[in-house]
């Protein structure tokens, strides 16, 4: 590797070729400030549009003050990274930028958690002093993100998690100069683009450009009305994650205190997702071997691979831009509505009361489930099977509203029949997890057999689209695994080209799965945050002591008491769907 | 914003443009420009059209045209009419020639009026500043355009 020395700061370093100066500096534990730069290693994914000009820095020889993040280190160059031209140069930069912010930060969603916010703190800007025209533009709000774009700071973070990550290509910068904004095609609002909520323009926006519809207050109303039993459940992904709101290190698992902080805010029943994990394996299970062995048997109206349907986001995706492909993913509901389904009628009816007198609430670390919830197919005379599904970040808000003291709470169990779950549930949150689950039981229906060892660490890891091959006695099963809709994308080309060889993808639309969800703890670009959640994930499936959901014993009660088998009829009213085709739905409005 | 349909061959003329560009990304700025020649602007439609055959986003290629003052999505008038705004013409008087249009046509610039007659533009010089101000309507060339003047200019083409 060729390498040049340098010196920044008088410190004389030396880095790889091609090395930029804020990575050097970095290097030298040199702390340049960054606004619009992210840099999510891991994933390979880097914002670098030297737009906001803050990471300037002083370059010996050279006229202009140079943005570190592209300015590539050369042979004995001599850089100052706090002088008082940059630290003038800086200041300025900010102070224009915040020229045109509004500020009402004590109001603001992000308030306590913007970059603007906590940048114009560290460089102690106390007075604005330019003044003059604001950019102001209509507020956008859709069933689960709020476009407020006189906050943007054209970082264009938004715009890289949006094409290039996730290939969704709905954000762009739009028009010029103090009129440009980032915006769908035609200024259109979000839902009326092709947008799947997934959310991670959200998770990477350094303002309150870009933020989550919070439903936190009409949660609160619920828990409120003496009329109705208020039904909790919380998604695999939120224990792993939940911990770095109130200071805990990532990958603290933080399940007991969960439950018992969601008992403090007063739901009458505190249950698990990962309950209806577990029914979602036994469904979609099933219908894998259904259609494998139908698909093997020669029926060749029978389409294989079976693509997971747990990710509302990913299913956005292709009925946008996959309509052609609608009978590939399987027909099983997420867990959120397999959940809600059996509350609202199997659960309600244990305990004798109407649905429409049951809230169900969900805590997901996902933005697209605000969306989904609100399907119309996904309700029953207009009554939504989830009422509210709130964030991650939205329910830690909560509990410090409620002045619970998170830390401190021992330790709970969840409620009864709807919270016992098994490990192979709770690897629904990481990428790799769904389809593990999915092997788990269908191995063992199909084989009739044992497994003697149940994790498939061949099924597991970081890297954006994996494959392994499962020997089911003798028959090898080829599994794909997707995240990011980008890599989604790939996987589907190829099946749309006849490539494809799988028998089985799991897709997840967000980077990591859910515990890289649109409504997480916000990981900045911290890609080791996602890294420690999925270790976290893991960990709490080894220490279960039921790993495969068909072992569970209320799902195998629930199934003998209510649902007959999977696939039932009744299966396939409560816990199966339909897609749509939505690829002209944004066409002219 | 316009919705009008496009009718099939004309379909098949954008979808021609685009392949005599090889369908590349990069030539996105050059097809929009073709385009804007056979349409005389660019509808919603017709981008959809672009970024589905160029393999990229409607967003993106909207980012592009509102970008760049030359490309428009407003229906262009039977009687195109542009002022030039550069240096001679805008000293000796072309805000007051603008105006005077902006008045008598009730719209105003990068509009049309609703019986698709006129449009209204602006240009930076046409090469004529012996002749500023400048006024185009369609190709033909209009000097020493005084407001008085405007009436006269509208009035040939409204007979």
């Amino acid at each position: 590797m060729e390498t040049i020395k340098l010196t920044i700061d008088n410190k004389v370093i030396e880095v790889a070729k091609g090395t930029s100066i804020l990575k050097a500096a970095k290097e030298a534990e040199i702390h340049i400030p960054t606004l619009c730069y992210l840099n999510l290693h891991d994933l390979n994914i880097e914002n670098k549009p030297a737009g906001c000009r803050v990471c300037v820095v002083e370059v010996e020889g050279r006229k202009n003050l140079a943005p570190a993040c592209v300015t590539e280190c050369l042979e004995s160059m001599v850089i100052n990274t706090h002088n008082i031209r940059v630290l003038n140069a800086r200041k300025t930069v900010l102070e224009l930028i915040l020229s045109d912010h509004p500020t009402d930060c004590l109001i603001c969603a992000k308030n306590g958690n913007c970059e603007l916010q906590s940048m114009a703190q560290e460089f102690g800007i106390r007075k604005l002093h330019y003044e003059g025209e604001q950019s102001t533009y209509r507020e956008d709000t859709s069933p689960a993100i709020i476009r407020d774009v006189d906050k943007c700071i054209m970082c264009r973070r938004c715009e890289l998690m949006c094409n290039d990550v996730q290939t969704v290509g709905v954000l762009s910068a739009v028009n010029r100069g103090f009129m440009s904004v980032v915006a769908p095609a035609f200024e259109r609002n979000l839902d009326h683009s092709e947008c799947t909520y997934c959310g991670q323009c959200v998770a990477v926006c350094p303002t309150g450009a870009l933020t989550e519809v919070d439903h936190t207050n009409a949660v609160v109303r619920a828990l409120a009305d003496p009329t109705k039993t208020v039904v909790v459940q919380t998604a695999p992904a939120v224990r792993a994650a939940l911990g770095e709101e109130f200071g805990l290190e990532p990958g603290t698992l933080v399940t007991g205190k969960l439950a018992a902080a969601l008992r403090r805010l007063g739901f009458n029943y505190v249950f698990d997702t990962d309950f209806a994990a577990d029914l979602t394996i036994m469904e979609e299970g099933t219908e894998l071997l259904d259609r494998l062995t139908r698909h093997l048997n020669g029926d060749k109206n029978v389409p294989l691979p079976i693509l997971t349907s747990c990710c509302p986001g990913w299913v956005n995706f292709f009925e946008h831009q996959f309509p052609e492909m609608m009978d590939i993913p399987s027909t099983a509901r997420s867990p959120q509505q397999m959940f809600g389904a059996i509350a609202k009628t199997y659960f309600a009816e244990k305990i004798g009361i109407e649905r429409e007198n049951m809230v169900v609430v969900s805590i997901m670390p996902c933005l697209a489930k605000k969306f989904e919830c609100q399907r119309e197919e996904f309700s029953t005379h207009g009554n939504p099977d989830v009422d509210f599904s709130i964030s991650t970040r939205e329910l830690a808000h909560l509990i410090k509203q409620s002045n619970i003291n998170f830390n401190t709470l021992a330790d709970e169990d969840f409620d009864n029949p709807l919270g016992e779950s098994t490990g192979a549930a709770v690897i629904f949150g990481t990428t790799g997890g769904v389809i593990e689950a999915a092997v788990r039981t269908a191995y063992e229906v199909q084989t009739g057999k044992k497994l003697q060892k149940v994790d498939f660490e061949e099924l597991r890891g970081m890297e954006y689209i994996r494959e392994a091959t499962i020997d089911f006695d003798g028959l090898p099963i080829k599994i794909g695994i997707a995240h990011g809709l980008g890599n989604a994308r790939k996987l589907l080309q190829d099946i749309k080209d006849g490539k494809s060889e799988f028998h089985a993808i799991e897709i997840m639309a967000c980077p990591g799965g859910c515990i890289g969800g649109g409504g997480q703890p916000l990981h900045l670009g911290d890609s080791s945050i996602i890294k420690a959640r999925q270790k976290a994930i893991y960990r709490e499936d080894a220490g279960k002591t039921i790993r495969k959901s068909h072992e569970n014993p209320y799902i195998v009660k629930l199934y003998e008491e209510f649902l007959g088998k999977p696939l039932s009829e009744k299966s396939h009213h409560l816990l199966h769907t339909h897609y749509f085709d939505k690829s002209n739905e944004t066409f002219i409005e | 914003m316009a919705t009008i349909k496009l009718s099939a061959n004309k379909i098949d003329e954008l979808k021609a443009v685009c392949k005599s560009f090889n369908n590349e990304k990069g030539e996105l700025i050059n097809v929009l420009h073709k385009a804007q020649g056979i349409f005389g602007y660019l509808p919603a439609e017709v981008q959809e059209v672009i970024a589905k055959e160029l393999s990229i986003s409607v967003a993106h290629v909207y980012g592009v045209v509102s970008f760049y003052s030359f490309f428009t999505m407003l229906p262009k008038g039977e009687h195109p009419v542009s002022i030039c705004l550069g240096t001679a013409c805008y000293v000796r008087g072309a805000e007051k020639v603008i105006d005077e249009f902006k008045r008598l046509l009730k719209i105003n610039v990068g509009e049309t009026t609703p019986d698709g007659k006129f449009s209204l533009a602006c240009l930076r010089c046409v090469g004529a500043c012996g002749l500023a101000p400048v006024v185009l309507v369609g190709e033909k060339v209009f000097g020493r355009v005084a407001p008085e003047g405007v009436k006269d200019i509208i009035g040939e083409y409204t007979k």
